[in-house]
């Protein structure tokens, strides 16, 4: 079947299957490489993208269902040589070890800080609970969300 | 993967220099053989096993410099510490370095990148080839200048300059001569005269792509023609599935073809989406377990068999003590668990097979591929690209077979292999259950006067070096036989690394208990068996100074004569705030423990603090403070990273993880069965102090800080609750039960 996405700010058709979940498409078909695939169960976090402006599993979400709504990844923030601010905040912070899992990261993170600009820390974690990383760069990914809301970077009490 | 590969036209250019190492007959007679000693070890690092320098370093006529490392990256920053010592050593900018990293068409063969070896063994290496280099250029600058080499300077954008300020390009000088040469041991380093980029936290190379959506690992390998594969296996390693319907899954529109050999079976299609449906219609079969049932009960009833036992350490004398303590200690089976599951992509044409893989050692891949697939070693080239999470033998190695299986139903299309999260879980090897047992006694001054400790392991080291240490290996007609598993020789040793205590024991004892047959899947996870010893010793150590009525940290200098190890001791005492430290009452807690890994690497010590709720025993981690001493510190930044992810991955060991298992197959199929540390679970803060040792020898992080975490923990809970908790993990579960609550 076909559908039309909006990814980015751009349509983009594409020819799939409805059930296909939209990881898949966002991959394979439009070549995009932020979201990862890690369990295709909804438990890890590495494929998400934001849909409507909240955070979502593109491992999870069937492409029909994804179709006029409006789907962002992490290309669509900012590039290596022009980043977005959270992008720029997890580079000042060097907040990746392996960084399978921090397209996903940002991509939470991202959701959190268009709603909440100023979150407090429990806010932080509580909204990154979802998202696993498992080379234990957490406090650096906090750090990076925290400089990236303008919050002083070192922790305060959860 | 490389950074800027050069082309072929770039290493024919230029003539003279450039000599592709890979294609004389020494360097091909040395991979057949593996590496060896070829010089007198005078060489340090890797430079003993391939001298060569143009075998790490090539000048082309342009003056654009390559620099060669067989080891990979894994997300542990080894590339721009790499780039950061060749800049410094040749004085050229650092962004104008290519690095092409290990590839068995075109790197040194290094081995495995484990160990955390990489820095002694390629840094090293590098650090002195580029002094050679650089030396040698600067000869030829001082023939060509008609100036003595002494009065020449280099630039730092890559020429030498003479006093009168006449220039020599390194390209121009390097068309005029051969580094095909041995290194020279001693040639001067221009990192002792205090260097500008070495120790300075230089930003890492890949962390751009990575925070943008750049192509960064195996699984963005998108080649042209490419199919997607999955592999069809049983839930958990030692299963099959039972009459799976290969018709049903041949005749799915989309599928182009099912490659099967053997017990072997693969789908392969044009989307990726239409090889996972087919693969979840194939495994919609039953299953059953071919290997034998495995023990249910106690995780460590399988090292109950028949042992190997070697006394390691033997000090007689000092027995009858004032006192004696005795205490047991074990860990679970544990999981790798990267969060993307293991990928490769794999193409055969024209009679080569390439296979782009995240494997820690490529060149012991090629083999061990060469025998399944029946190929010449030559006829296949393995390359490294980064995968998810490399925290020792995952299952990199087996999806490169898988993949390489499949590639053969497919001549002239690459194949992409990626394993299910299911089959990551299932299959990958895990780091073993371990035991380990310590008795001491204390003389009248409360010192130790005799130590004892016995560890009980399976193996460390499952890596495939034949086709028989493969998943797939005993699944092709006709099988290959197993690997036979065998114990890791002192001084780093596997199961018994880190077993011998570090402390100044006036007499003592320790024996390695080497358990072949393991009931699981048995390999390398990070740290290997210095993770359970670590933790039993520095637990133990705690004990012993409860014991003597002495402060932890003072009980352990009062046994540390290591200088550095005092060091490390004290200045994460002091930035932890230990002595100032809020005494416990009964919920809050501070713990302590450090080691240095191996007996021969860095030094690492750890401090915490937490907090225990009685009605649930959660325990919750505060601050974390941390020494670490790697020697000379090339990057410090990149340093604490490590430092800090050993620490956050083994509070998650230590608090959360098991491994479960029935009798039938591992039940840790997913992040549900197997959860690991979230946001609420991390730490409030980790601060990381690096003591630099400018011009001492590197000495690796990677597996530095796991143990002492680990027992800093127990440690913190012990003096938090009064609860002292011998077997890892240390669940809500279990810390309710010690309380008594």
């Amino acid at each position: 079947m076909s559908f039309v996405l909006t990814i980015n700010g751009r349509d983009h058709p594409v020819d799939a299957s409805p059930e296909t979940p939209l990881l898949y498409v966002l991959r394979d078909d439009l070549r995009l490489n932020g979201a990862k695939f890690g369990c295709g169960l909804g438990q890890c976090g590495a494929c998400t993208v934001q849909v409507d402006g909240k955070a979502a599993y593109a491992c999870l979400l069937p492409v029909a269902a994804a179709a006029g709504r409006r789907i962002r990844t992490v290309e669509g923030l900012g590039t290596a040589e022009a980043p977005s601010p959270l992008q720029k905040a997890f580079m000042v912070e060097q907040a990746a070890q392996c960084g399978y899992c921090i397209a996903g990261m940002i991509m939470r993170a991202q959701a959190l800080l268009d709603a909440t600009p100023r979150p407090t820390e429990a806010e932080i974690r509580a909204h990154m609970q979802p998202n696993l990383c498992r080379c234990g760069t957490h406090m650096r990914i906090l750090r990076a969300i925290r400089r990236a809301a303008g919050l002083p970077v070192e922790a305060a009490s959860a | 993967m490389s950074v800027g590969a050069p082309s072929r036209r770039d290493a024919l250019a230029g003539g003279a220099l450039v000599v592709a190492f890979s294609m004389t007959g020494h360097a091909r007679a040395q991979e057949a053989r593996g590496p060896q000693k070829t010089v007198p070890p005078a060489l340090p690092g890797s430079l003993k096993t391939t001298p060569w320098l143009d075998a790490w370093i090539r000048v082309d006529v342009t003056g654009q410099i390559t620099v060669f490392t067989g080891k990979a990256e894994l997300g542990q920053g080894i590339k721009t510490a790499l780039i950061q010592i060749a800049a410094e050593e040749l004085d050229v900018p650092p962004q104008s370095l290519r690095l092409i990293t290990a590839d068995t068409g075109q790197t040194p063969n290094e081995g495995f990148t484990a160990g955390s070896h990489s820095m002694q063994d390629s840094g090293t290496a590098i650090l002195n080839a580029a002094a050679n280099v650089r030396m040698i250029l600067g000869q030829a600058a001082a023939r060509r200048l008609g100036v003595a080499a002494d009065l020449l300077a280099t630039t730092g954008e890559g020429r030498f300059k003479a006093p009168d300020g006449r220039l020599a390009g390194y390209g121009e000088l390097a068309a005029g001569l051969s580094l095909h040469v041995e290194a020279q041991p001693n040639a001067p380093l221009r990192s002792r005269q205090g260097g500008k980029l070495m120790g300075q936290d230089y930003p890492r190379v890949d962390i751009p792509a990575k925070v943008t959506g750049g192509q960064a690992y195996v699984q963005d390998l998108r080649l042209p023609g490419m199919l997607h594969a999955r592999v069809v296996r049983g839930p958990s390693f030692g299963t099959e599935l039972t009459g799976p319907d290969f018709a049903a899954a041949q005749a799915m529109p989309g599928v182009v073809a099912v490659a099967r050999n053997g017990r072997f079976a693969a789908v392969i299609a044009e989307r990726e989406w239409t090889a996972v449906q087919a693969l979840q219609r194939l495994q919609q079969a039953a299953w059953r377990r071919t290997a034998p049932p495995l023990p249910e009960g106690r995780p460590e009833a399988g090292l109950s068999g028949a042992s190997q036992d070697q006394v390691i350490f033997d000090k007689p004398g000092g027995a009858g003590g004032a006192k004696t303590v005795k205490a047991r200690y074990s860990r679970p089976w544990l999981m790798h668990a990267a969060v993307g599951p293991s990928c490769a992509v794999a193409l055969l044409r024209n009679g080569q097979m390439t296979v782009w893989t995240h494997s820690q050692g490529v060149y012991p891949l090629r083999g061990a591929l060469a025998q399944l697939l029946r190929m010449p070693p030559d006829k296949v080239r393995c390359i490294h690209v980064e995968g998810s999470g490399c925290y020792g033998h995952n299952g990199a190695d087996d999806v490169a077979a898988d993949a390489a299986l499949a590639a053969l139903a497919v001549p002239g299309r690459p194949v992409r292999m990626q394993w299910m999260r299911e089959q990551e879980h299932g299959w990958e090897p895990l780091g073993c259950v371990q035991v380990g047992e310590a008795e001491a006694s204390l003389d009248a001054s409360g010192r130790i006067a005799h130590f004892r400790y016995e560890v009980w392991s399976h193996s460390h080291n499952g890596r495939p070096m034949t086709a028989g240490g493969l998943v797939a290996g005993a699944e092709v007609d006709p099988p290959f036989p197993p690997q036979v598993p065998r114990p890791i020789p002192m001084p780093e040793g596997g199961g018994d690394r880190n077993a011998i205590p570090i402390y100044a024991v006036p007499a003592g004892r320790v024996v390695s208990h080497f358990v072949r047959d393991a009931p699981l899947r048995a390999s390398a996870l990070r740290s290997l068996g210095a993770h359970l010893n670590i933790f039993a010793i520095e637990c133990f150590m705690d004990e012993l100074a409860k014991a003597a009525g002495a402060d932890p940290v003072a009980f352990r200098l009062a046994h540390l004569d290591d200088p550095r190890a005092r060091d490390v001791v004290s200045r994460c005492a002091e930035a932890f705030g230990w002595a100032a430290r809020r005494p416990s009452d009964g919920r809050r807690g501070a713990g302590f423990a450090f080691a240095r890994y191996k007996n021969l690497a860095s030094y690492c010590a750890v401090a915490l603090e937490v907090e225990v709720e009685h009605e649930t025993g959660a325990v919750k981690v505060g601050r974390v403070t941390a020494a670490v001493d790697a020697g000379e510190a090339v990057n410090p930044n990149g340093l604490q990273n490590q430092i800090e992810g050993g620490i956050v991955q083994a509070l998650s060991w230590a608090g959360l993880e098991a491994v479960g298992f029935d009798a039938a197959h591992r039940t840790s199929f997913d992040w549900s069965a197997y959860p690991i540390a979230r946001f609420k679970d991390v730490p409030r803060s980790v601060a990381v102090q690096v003591i630099d040792r400018p011009g001492l020898p590197f000495l690796g992080a990677g597996e530095a800080s796991q143990g002492p975490a680990s027992a800093a923990l127990a440690n913190a809970v012990a003096d938090a609750c009064g609860a002292r908790i011998r077997d890892l993990p240390l669940s809500p579960e279990r810390v309710k039960g010690a309380i008594g609550v």
